[in-house]
């Protein structure tokens, strides 16, 4: 346990084992899209109250899950960099933040073309969408403290405690649709309960939730890649593998 | 299948507008998450061999 803990520390070794399983995460990641779509688009039965426009949680449901964990990883890695100083942390933080910036764009913009619809509006001020978009936000502030600082250590401190602190949006979003009235339905999906809706209708969706985390995985990887060959550029073995031509 | 013909499917019925500029928009965030950190390596990679070629005539 230890050891791979060390070795995490490592970046070159993170870049040849990440070089590895890169390919792996794409593929399945887009089959498990292209499954996941055709199966929601033309296969799963039509909501008996919403329609076809139901076929839009396929992509709305896993897109907020997705925002929303990726900004507690963050929060993680900003910890795990604080207290131990691990580069690797402060590189996933950099990289994260524009992917899950773009999922909690997705999940917000994919709400309103459902809500307009369902509910008759593209966009009300209530808590549930209001803090999604104050995620949103959060997002956006630790892009812009990364672009803004030149340090990179200072600038992952500063991104790290922004994520710690944003956590408190978090439990916001989760238990905003109990605490307050809201239009937007409560959750579809609890780990504690079986579903209330038939499989036809959420094994798609679980296929779509596991394609989203394999694509998301696949594009960490590549924006940590592409941040290891910048910070390290000064080593040895990045400059072998530059000059030798590097492949994906 | 869920629907009759194909233009069944695109019409979602009635509701093919919301239906597909979702699955549009979601499928353009995809690909551009995919080949905005490809370009980028791309740069850095020219950059570095840029780099290394000068150092090597100074």
């Amino acid at each position: 346990m230890w050891t791979f803990f060390h070795k995490l520390g490592s970046p070159k070794w993170f870049y040849d084992i990440s070089g590895k399983w890169l390919p792996w995460f794409a593929v399945v990641s887009a089959l498990l899209l292209v499954l996941g779509s055709i199966w929601a688009l033309a296969f799963a039965p039509a909501d008996y109250q919403q329609g076809n426009s139901f076929r839009i949680i396929y992509i709305h449901v896993p897109s907020a899950i997705l925002a929303q964990s990726c900004f507690m990883m963050m929060a993680i890695a900003g910890a795990i960099g604080l207290i131990w100083k691990m580069k690797l942390a402060d590189m996933f933080v950099k990289a994260a933040a524009p992917v899950g910036a773009s999922f909690t764009f997705m999940a917000l913009l994919t709400g309103a073309v459902w809500g307009k619809p369902t509910w008759g509006t593209w966009w009300v001020w209530d808590a549930r969408l209001t803090s999604m978009l104050i995620l949103l936000f959060l997002y956006f502030g630790i892009m812009a403290l990364q672009s803004a600082i030149e340090d990179a250590a200072t600038a992952a401190k500063a991104s790290a405690v922004l994520a710690l602190v944003g956590m408190v949006n978090i439990p916001i979003i989760k238990y905003s649709v109990e605490w307050w009235n809201t239009l937007h339905q409560p959750a579809t999906f609890t780990l504690t309960e079986k579903p209330a809706m038939p499989a036809e209708m959420w094994v798609p969706l679980l296929v779509m939730v596991i394609g989203f985390y394999c694509f998301f995985t696949t594009v960490i990887l590549l924006r940590t890649r592409n941040e290891i060959l910048e910070r390290e550029r000064r080593t040895n073995w990045v400059k072998k593998l530059v000059t030798k031509g590097v492949a994906l | 299948m869920n629907f009759e013909s194909f233009s069944d499917f695109l019409a979602m019925g009635g509701h093919g507008l919301y239906v597909w500029l979702s699955y549009g928009v979601a499928a353009l965030i995809f690909v551009a998450n995919i080949v905005l950190p490809m370009k980028k390596k791309k740069e850095i990679v020219k950059k570095h061999v840029q780099r290394l070629k000068r150092e090597k005539v100074a």
